[in-house]
């Protein structure tokens, strides 16, 4: 167990710094930087300025230079300074990731107490008409865009309750209530599509798990169906569903990207989509540096959780 | 007396192939829902084609007169904030979202497919560097690669179709991988070996044609997921530029500013994205189940 622990961390380590190496070279691919940008607004500016500028905030220097700079920056936790609002990084986007992760856990609830139920009667009823309208309403779910959902969410509720949203970011000690409402809608746009993930991951681990010998086993012995399903073969159909989970919690960052910017909340994730615009180079590498990590952590954790779930895995062996 | 090979080869019977329809019937009996899938697929596929053919109007022709409009006899699906027809703005929308869609799904399924194939026939270290990039790939999720692939490279048309292909590459690796890994242990492939066929022959003319089926499975259900983005590059303004009417786009410049007096500007582009991905979804679903039952509920 510990070697094994000890193997994955420095695999998931190297991959990091993969990782790093890969964002860096991508976000120096990108046409024009941010003196450009700032500039362009300003209009004309002495080539010395420029030079003096890009010296104070260190982008002159080779990239082999700036990426160990980098490097060990986060390795101080030091999160460098934002270009566009010369402050430091993490001052910025500290209060952002409440926000963030509030909505993506809450979207992960939802999406957990409704895809895993209606994952389980749809396996149970294998091929029935609910079967059928489950399977649909959760491939609908992932057809549609959260965004556009969530935009029609808003307009329903404009049209027909006359309710219009809060615009601006409503902090639950200010307003508890209306943080809710706030947080609920999107919540309910993301989580929908991770819902139909785990719906379906659900139903075909279960329905593989029902067709073997112990559940009928358990059924001859007299016990009721549904302590069969819930209790004998839930259990074990679990596997495959908590790596989905894993793997969804941290890709609902790509999605709430989008639905932050409908919902006007003031998140992680729609900065990053600034920041990207802004070629706000420490912004955006720490940004997607820190999805990365949260990334490997869960598969990671994932992983360890196989051993809780099933004695049967063992590690190292 | 010797006998000549020519004696003891088998007699070449007439391959009893059934045609395309009864295949086609067939599979809308056994998987309607593939078959609806399939039928919207078809239908987007027509529109993108036919784009000039169906249009009522110009689609990027705009008319001051008749902003906002209503939908009505003239303008189907009403206008936008400029003008244009929203009816023809889709059906032209329709090529946009295909031709990204199509070329990304294809370009990160190759790619992917080449590497999946030499990493699992080879094997070694070889496999063992490719995972460890694949799992760098990977690790970031589609959505944020893709968003800081295109804002680096700029908005263009082929540049999204590189930075939605890009992410796409690791998946189709790992499902041929592990495709592979199960055909080249098979005896035929040990015979062909055996005979002193060539490495990279064996690899691309006896393994490689065994990798369709879940080739098709994989291309059609990224096919959605590619849509899904581009439509999503777009919305941020990161994706197709104009004057190309892209679904995404569209509901980027109509949604926030008119879509309490002109709901139909945040309906049907919306309504169309969905629809295209939810036939790839079926289509795709159904044909896991009929090419490749090892993947199920993968």
């Amino acid at each position: 167990m510990k070697t094994y622990l000890a193997q994955r961390l420095t695999i998931a380590v190297l991959t990091l710094l993969g990782m790093s190496m890969v964002i860096f070279a991508l976000l120096r691919l990108a046409p024009g930087d941010i003196v450009d940008i700032l500039f362009s607004t300003a209009g004309y500016v002495s080539p010395s300025e420029k030079q003096a500028i890009m010296k104070e905030l260190g982008i002159d220097r080779p990239y082999w230079v700036q990426y160990l700079d980098w490097l060990r920056q986060i390795g101080t936790g030091d999160l460098g300074k934002s270009y566009r609002y010369d402050v430091p990084a993490w001052q910025i986007v500290r209060p952002l990731l409440p926000v963030t992760l509030e909505l993506a856990a809450l979207s992960m609830v939802f999406a957990v107490l409704f895809g895993v139920p209606t994952g389980v009667v749809s396996a149970v009823r294998q091929d029935s008409t609910l079967d059928y309208v489950l399977r649909v309403f959760s491939l609908a779910g992932l057809s549609m865009p959260a965004f556009w959902l969530g935009m029609v969410i808003i307009l329903g509720l404009v049209t027909w309750f006359r309710w219009i949203p809060p615009l601006t970011y409503v902090s639950p000690m200010e307003d508890l209530k209306l943080h809710a409402v706030q947080f609920l809608l999107p919540a309910l746009a993301v989580g929908y599509r991770s819902s139909a993930l785990i719906m379906r991951i659900t139903r075909s681990s279960l329905l593989e798990v029902l067709r073997e010998d112990y559940i009928r086993t358990a059924r001859a012995k007299g016990q009721s169906g549904r302590v069969v399903v819930w209790r004998h073969a839930l259990k074990n159909a679990m596997l495959p569903v908590v790596t989905v989970i894993g793997i969804e919690f941290a890709f609902l960052i790509g999605g709430l990207v989008v639905t932050e910017t409908v919902f006007n909340l003031p998140g992680v994730a729609r900065f990053l989509v600034q920041a990207i615009l802004w070629r706000d180079y420490p912004i955006v590498q720490n940004l997607v540096m820190f999805i990365a990590i949260v990334v490997i952590l869960s598969n990671l954790l994932v992983d360890m959780l196989y051993g809780v779930l099933d004695p049967r895995v063992r590690y190292g062996g | 007396m010797a006998v000549r090979p020519a004696e003891i080869a088998v007699a070449r019977l007439p391959r009893a192939r059934p045609g395309a329809w009864p295949v086609l019937a067939r599979f809308a009996r056994k998987k309607p829902l593939g078959a609806a899938g399939g039928v919207l697929m078809v239908v987007m596929v027509l529109t993108a084609v036919f784009a000039d053919l169906l249009q009522s109007h110009d689609p990027i022709a705009t008319n001051a007169a008749y902003t906002l409009g209503q939908p009505n006899a003239e303008h189907w699906l009403g206008t936008d904030h400029l003008g244009r027809d929203i009816y023809s703005r889709i059906v032209h929308g329709a090529r946009v979202s295909l031709i990204v869609g199509l070329a990304s799904t294809l370009l990160g399924s190759v790619l992917g497919g080449l590497v999946g194939l030499l990493s699992g026939y080879i094997g070694g270290t070889t496999d063992l560097v490719a995972q460890r990039v694949l799992d760098i790939l990977q690790g970031l999720p589609l959505l944020v690669l893709a968003l800081v692939m295109s804002a680096a490279l700029g908005p263009a048309i082929h540049n999204v179709v590189i930075a939605i292909s890009i992410p796409i590459i690791p998946r189709a690796a790992r499902v041929i991988r592990s495709s592979v890994l199960s055909i080249r242990e098979m005896q035929y492939v040990e015979a062909a070996r055996a005979l002193g066929v060539r490495h990279l022959r064996i690899a691309f003319r006896h393994v490689l044609p065994n990798t369709v089926g879940p080739f098709i499975v994989l291309c059609t259900a990224q096919l959605g997921s590619a849509i899904l983005v581009e439509a999503t590059l777009s919305f941020l303004g990161l994706g197709v530029p104009e004057p190309y009417p892209s679904w995404g786009r569209m509901l980027s410049v109509s949604a926030a500013e008119y879509a309490q007096k002109a709901p139909h500007l945040v309906l049907f582009p919306g309504i169309a994205i969905s629809l295209a991905v939810f036939g790839s979804n079926l289509l795709g679903d159904a044909l896991r189940d009929v090419l490749d039952p090892r993947l199920r509920g993968a």
